[in-house]
Parts: structure tokens; sequence; C-alpha cells
């Protein structure tokens, strides 16, 4: 691999490592939410946010891009006050990834907390535990391993990510190229053996991560 | 269970069975973006003197050459630089004696209705205009030859930082149409089809790279007599004033090499 094969892989692990955490804290709170507590539209708010699972993901994109463009209403706003673009930068990358592997993510850790028994949460809250100390302590430890299986499942899809990708954040060699990019472009160009050193370390990754993910599930038993 | 499956192989055959139908001769052009309105427009003038149907597949010339060594079903190619359709002469793609260049045209620089005007390409190197979106520098001919200019005029590595390529030249267009980029490198007819932009600034010939169109004829070609035929009328008075009322430079009717 060449060195700027390398940086390619690491800017795209970066891009994915960003988009995690800002799902995180979003995720965990949505999945406790569904997992927890009953409302009504409850319904809706499950369909929305595993909308992108099943929706083309360049419809994400066109979404994104009307969002954050610099004419859209959140990236005019971003704009006018800080002078931030978002669009065409790694900004959008991330968003894009971020938008695209939460729904994974809120699936798994969803059923982790509904596989939490709500007893010992019952128990902690007889003890005098507050709500934060109850999801803290008790719900969270206990929802570890699907929470982390979730998290490396909405890496892998982060890392993969094209289609919504491509149109909010575009294709800049160095500054928002992703692999998955990158090996589209490689083929466009005629350049076979860079699209296929490219193809493998995404498998390689890819592999790594589902693997470990199996194996977290399986260890819950 | 067993009634949904007849449902749906039943669907799929007639699917099937129904796309083998083709009604007269079917001629694929795989050609360069920037000729969409107008080849559009010619074709169908075309499909209602000759009753030959035209099918169009769009994209950037050098997308559109490798979809042709990768054995995509086409009949004639019309790329938007001399350079793409050398490629596939060298690999024996193209039928030799058919290849004939048809049309030029000009480089300019757009920027979106609204936004503030720009005069010349130095006012790229401005620190108000942070993004100028160019055709891909490899496959969009307009790009390449948008950096060829850029690098004569010694801004390319000044402006090499702003650069974000696109897919094809309507791809830039559409950028600079959205606003967010803040100018573009497109032909003279791309921007004259759009009434979101203006040009700020037209290349003159004298600097530009030769921008020529080439047209050929493939040696795989489905149907190849009907696609002679559209290739002759394409050269024709009908087809040349449609070009020329778009804004291309139609050239000198070369005798075919």
């Amino acid at each position: 691999m060449s060195g700027a094969e390398w940086q390619l892989v690491g800017f795209s692990l970066r891009m994915a490592l960003a988009s995690l955490l800002l799902i995180l804290p979003i995720g965990l709170a949505l999945a406790w939410w569904l997992a927890r507590k009953d409302w009504r539209g409850k319904a809706l708010v499950e369909t929305l946010v595993s909308l992108p699972l099943v929706l083309p993901p360049v419809v994400t994109g066109l979404v994104l891009l009307q969002l954050f463009g610099r004419r859209g209403p959140v990236g005019s706003w971003l704009h006018n006050t800080f002078n931030c673009d978002v669009v065409f930068t790694w900004r959008a990358v991330v968003i894009a990834l971020a938008a695209m592997s939460l729904p994974l993510f809120v699936r798994a850790a969803r059923t982790a907390f509904e596989e939490v028994d709500v007893k010992f949460e019952q128990l902690a809250r007889t003890l005098g535990a507050g709500e934060w100390r109850v999801c803290f302590t008790i719900t969270l430890p206990l929802a570890k391993r699907g929470v982390l299986a979730g998290t490396l499942l909405a890496f892998a899809r982060a890392l993969g990510e094209f289609g919504a990708t491509i149109m909010v954040a575009g294709n800049i060699p160095g500054r928002t190229t992703t692999l998955p990019v990158a090996i589209y472009q490689a083929v466009e160009n005629g350049e076979d053996t860079h699209a296929w050193t490219l193809a493998g370390v995404s498998a390689v990754i890819a592999f790594a991560a589902v693997f470990i993910s199996e194996k977290l599930q399986r260890w819950r038993k | 269970m067993k009634h949904f499956f007849t449902v749906v192989f039943g669907s799929a055959t007639l699917l099937f069975t129904a796309q083998n139908e083709i009604p007269a001769a079917q001629v694929t052009v795989f050609a360069a973006a920037s000729l969409t309105d107008s080849l559009k427009q010619i074709a169908a003038e075309y499909e209602k003197k000759s009753g030959d149907q035209i099918a169009f597949n769009f994209a950037a010339s050098g997308t559109l050459a490798r979809q042709i060594e990768a054995g995509a079903s086409a009949d004639i190619f019309f790329a938007a630089d001399e350079t793409k359709a050398d490629a596939l002469e060298k690999k024996g793609l193209l039928v030799s004696g058919t290849r004939k260049s048809l049309l030029g045209n000009a480089l300019v620089i757009v920027t979106a209705i609204d936004t503030p005007a720009i005069h010349s390409p130095a006012e790229l190197t401005n620190a108000a205009v942070q993004h100028i979106a160019l055709g891909e520098l490899k496959t969009v001919p307009c790009g390449t030859y948008a950096k060829a200019y850029l690098e004569k005029l010694q801004l390319w590595p000044v402006v090499e930082n702003k650069v974000v390529p696109c897919e094809s030249v309507r791809a830039v267009l559409a950028a600079v149409e959205s606003g967010n980029v803040d100018a573009g490198f497109v032909y003279k007819t791309d921007a004259a089809v759009s009434k979101k932009v203006k040009v700020a600034y037209e290349v003159p010939a004298v600097d530009a790279p030769k921008i020529s169109y080439p047209l050929a004829l493939l040696k795989d070609a489905p149907q190849p007599n009907a696609a002679k035929k559209f290739i002759v009328y394409l050269d024709s008075e009908p087809a040349t004033a449609v070009f020329k009322q778009f804004g291309f430079i139609v050239l000198a009717s070369a005798p075919a090499k």
C-alpha cells in the first residue's frame, strides 16, 4: 500500500470514529427511550429512526443536502452565524455517516436494554438511586455487550457508506474522499489495482468489526 | 404461498418477454453530459423522420469510455474530449473511418445568479472564494480542460485546495446553482441552459486548450446500420442548426479519416 492509500484508510477510520462520537449519546438516549417508555406516537419515532436503513442512501443524502446546503435551513444558519460550511467538507462526511449508521446502533442498543430485567432497576430505585444512577450503574453495565456490538456494527456501516456521503460531501481527494468513494473513483479511472487494494482493506476491517460484534452477542448468553 | 410464487414468477416472465419486443431499430448513443439538451432535441426530430428510436446514456466522457471498454452495449460514442476517443481507438473499439470531430465549445467560469460577481480567473484566488467546482480531473473533459487552463495561468497551485471535483459537467452546474460552491468551470453551452447561473468570465479561445467533440461508430454496435444513418444526420443541416442554437461551434465537416 502506498502512503496515499494509508492516508485514505486513516481518514476513513477517523471519520467513522467521529460519527460514532456523534451517535453514541443520541443513540443511547433514543434506545433507552424506546425500550423503557411508552407514549403516543412511539411507532412513528421507531419508523423514522429505522428509515435510513431501508431508504436508498442517496435519498438520505438528498435530505441532508437540503438541510445543510448553504441555502438550506441549517446550512445557512451555520454559514451566517459561524461562517462554517458543511457541504463538501469533512463535517458533511461525519453527518452522513452518523445518519446512516444511527439506526443500526439504536436497534442493537434497544434490544440490549429490553433484555435487562426491569426488576434490577426497580430494586435500585427502592434503595434510593435516581434515574441517572440507575441508568449508569444498572442498565448500561448489564446491556454493555449488546451496546458494544451495536457500536461495532454502526462503525462498520459508517466505513462502507457511499450514497449519502457522495451527495453531501462529494469526492475531494484528501479532504472528503472515503474508502468506498475512492474505490468507485479508482474504477472510473481504470485504476483496477488501486481499487482492489482498497477493496481488500475494506473487507478486512468489515470482517473484523462484524466478527467481534458477533462474538460479543454470543458471550451474553 | 403457492399463489405468491405464481404471481412473482408470472410477473417476472411477463416483464422479460415484454422487453424482448423491440419496435424499430433502437440506436444507443453514449454521449458527453454537455450534449444532453441539444442531442435530446435533435433525437426527437430524428425519431419522427426516421422511425428509429434513439436511446441515450449521458455521463462524463471518461466514464462512458470505461463503460464501453467494459463491454457496455452501445452504437455511438460522442465525447467531449479527443483523448477519450483516442483511448478507445487504440483498443480497436471504434470502427475506423467513422470518427469525426463535429463540435467545439468554450470554457466559462460561472457563479450563482445571486452571489457577488467575479470578473477574472485571478479573482478565484480571493479568500471569499472557498469552493470551486470542476469536473473530475481525469474522467470529465471539462475538468481536464479547466485544470490545463489554470495551470497555464499559473493559478493552479493557489486554487487546487478549493477544488470540488464533480462527476460530470452538469454536476458542476448543479453545484454552482445550489450555492454550495462559489464558482465553477463549465462550457458556455451548459451556462446557457441554466437560469440560475451567470457567466462571470469566458475563457478566450486562444488561452483555452482545444475543445473538440469526437463522434464515432463503435465496433460492437448492435445496430450499426441505423447508427450510421444517425451519424450522417448529426453532421447534416437540421442537426448542426440545433447545435449552433445551443451555442456550440460546429466544426467544418471534415472528411472521415
